[in-house]
């Protein structure tokens, strides 16, 4: 089995949020980048996969060179060779488009991307690669296991789950619960050394036109400081008469 | 050139969000000066959209759609759009639209945004406002395609009330089977969803374990709101992963948000910060949280949450 692991170079989560060049472009000073977290639980997966069922593991990320720290680590806590395409991750689409001509060279079976990246939230980079490429899709994967070429995902549903039986090749927007916490992997020093000569491919193509293009950034105003109180009667009171909430 | 909404029902009534959805695109439509069309699965209860705002109808009907899934669902409202010559189509923000949209996006070859927070900010060119880094800044982009996609977050624009009647067109779209079969499926019908909850009571590390968590679901109960917790207590199985709200958890964008022995972590924070009010219970008086919070109470959570329990039993009885 080939499985293609889509990585988001995102800010770590503790990241404060600042724009510059007159809230134009987002301010990286201070900023320390991650594997995007729903990725890092797909690509741990995709490393059982690897042990456990002899799977070849590729990662793949759309962006410039300062995304490569982010390619190598993967590559450090397991993966075998890593791809970026070296063009700009302008939009959604334009990154979609992209990965589907890595997705179709490639000869991949799975491709695991995570729900959303914490940066813009788009959630939409999976669902249009399923798209694109006519693989089957299951968003919000709690759990994935694959027989030959069938697989069992559980998706996560507003106030449950399903269980899905589906066909390879397959999309998945994985998150949480793939794997445990616990399981996620930290690089050790046999790791890194390894990923040093493991093959990242940087791959030239043209980008399709961006068509959704942000024009600046605003941060939310300062909020108003919080009303204390002593009593449960008057929080009661407060959220029934000023708030008007219960 | 209308606007099409997708209105989400749950067994024959259309979701509380929907209704949102639609006030939002009769503005955007009014905007545009075009009208609104509503396209619905199959569904009896359509005709009273024309409070919230809708203008014509569009009645999707195919018996693949009798069950949910996400690529006939974007097949099918892909081809209602293109059926009407919309040039905007907007989506929900529930786990389903968010399935499903990217895959519209690709079928009509649309732009989309998600997480928009208001009306756009211009039409020509067309700009959006939405929420980007979980919550912690919006961003103003400009869509360039034909045919745009927006998703609404949850709770922004509210339900505004029209007077009207509705046209409703009956369309049928061509599909094949869904490539996804659904074998189980594992929902509790008696509980509210974070999800649709208007009130949301969290509980954090503070609560000490497990064994207590009686006193958040009592507070619930009353309140008729969904439970959820933060990460470590999720990670340490007090509570199941499905209540864990947060940058990596589930979002929240609850009309009331309460927070009992929960710091407010950064990451925290992001997932829940869009709940309109917020209310925290900590002892400690430097917790993160209670500057993000509208009200707070510092206290023990063991001497406060039965108390609260109590009175809001007393004022729900006076209320009612
Ligand atoms: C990559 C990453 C992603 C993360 N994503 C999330 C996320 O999505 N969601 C999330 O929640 N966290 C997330 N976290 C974890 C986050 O950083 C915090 O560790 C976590 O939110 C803290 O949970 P807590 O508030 O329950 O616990 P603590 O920080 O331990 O806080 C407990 C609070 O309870 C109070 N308390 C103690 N006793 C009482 C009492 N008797 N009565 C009242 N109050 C009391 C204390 O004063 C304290 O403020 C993430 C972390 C990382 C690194």
């Amino acid at each position: 089995m080939n499985i293609l692991v889509c990585i988001s170079h995102v800010p770590d989560t503790t990241s404060k949020i600042n724009f510059t060049d007159n809230d134009t472009k987002f301010d990286q000073n201070g900023v320390q980048y991650v594997i995007n977290p729903n990725d890092e639980f797909g690509l741990t997966r995709s490393l059982w996969f690897k042990e456990q069922q002899g799977a070849v593991v590729h990662v793949v990320t759309v962006g410039g060179a300062e995304c490569e720290p982010t390619l190598r680590k993967a590559l450090a806590i397991g993966a075998d060779e890593a791809i970026r395409v070296a063009i700009p991750a302008t939009d959604g689409l334009v990154v979609a488009k992209a990965l589907a001509q890595v997705v179709q060279q490639g000869h991949y079976d799975l491709v695991i991307a995570g729900r959303e990246s914490l940066d813009y939230n788009g959630g939409m980079v999976p669902g249009m690669l399923a798209q694109l490429t006519g693989f089957a899709f299951v968003n919000t994967c709690i759990k994935l296991d694959i027989d030959g070429n069938q697989g069992v995902a559980v998706r996560e549903i507003d106030g449950g789950k399903e269980t899905i039986a589906v066909t390879l090749p397959l999309v998945i927007g994985g998150q949480k619960g793939l794997v445990e916490e616990s399981d996620l992997r930290i690089p050790n020093m046999r790791g890194i050394m390894q990923a040093r000569s493991k093959p990242l491919h940087v791959k030239e193509m043209s980008a399709a036109a961006a068509t959704a293009q942000t024009i600046s950034f605003e941060k939310p105003a300062p909020k108003e400081a919080v009303t204390l109180v002593d009593t449960v009667d008057e929080l009661i009171d407060l959220l029934h008469k000023e708030a008007k909430v219960i | 050139m209308p606007v099409l909404v997708y209105a989400e029902s749950d067994q024959g009534t259309i979701k509380k969000i929907a209704q949102e959805l639609i006030s939002y695109g009769r503005g955007i439509a009014d905007q545009l000066g075009t009208t609104l069309t509503v396209a619905v699965m199959t569904d009896a209860s359509a005709q009273n959209l024309a409070q919230y705002g809708a203008q014509n109808i569009l009645n999707i009907e195919h018996e693949v759609l009798n069950t949910f899934s996400a690529d006939t669902y974007a097949a099918a409202i892909a081809q209602a759009a293109t059926s009407i010559n919309a040039d905007v189509v907007l989506v929900s923000s529930s786990a389903n639209s968010r399935y499903l949209a990217p895959m519209i996006a690709v079928a009509l070859d649309a732009a989309y945004v998600p997480n928009s927070t208001q009306l756009p900010v211009s039409t020509t060119p067309f700009r959006i406002k939405h929420s980007v880094y979980t919550n912690k800044a919006e961003a103003i982009t400009e869509m360039t395609s034909p045919v745009k996609l927006i998703g609404l977050s949850k709770n922004a624009y509210g339900a505004h009330s029209f007077e009207g009647s509705v046209h409703t067109t009956n369309f049928t779209p061509e599909l094949s089977t869904s490539k996804c079969r659904v074998t189980a499926t594992d929902r509790a019908t008696d509980k509210v969803t974070i999800a649709d909850a208007e009130i949301v009571v969290s509980a954090g590390r503070g609560l000490k374990g497990p064994e207590h968590w009686h006193l958040i679901e009592d507070l619930a109960n009353v309140l008729g709101a969904a439970t959820a917790c933060s990460k470590p207590v999720s990670d340490l199985g007090w509570r199941p992963h499905s209540e864990h709200v947060g940058q990596t958890g589930k979002p929240v964008a609850s009309n009331l948000y309460i927070a009992i022995g929960i710091s407010g972590a950064i990451q925290h924070l992001a997932g829940v910060n869009s709940s309109k009010v917020k209310v925290v219970i900590n002892t400690d008086p430097e917790a993160p949280f209670f500057k993000a919070a509208d009200y707070g109470i510092v206290g023990d959570a063991f001497d406060i949450v039965p108390q609260l329990i109590e009175k809001l039993k007393q004022f729900k009885a006076l209320n009612a």
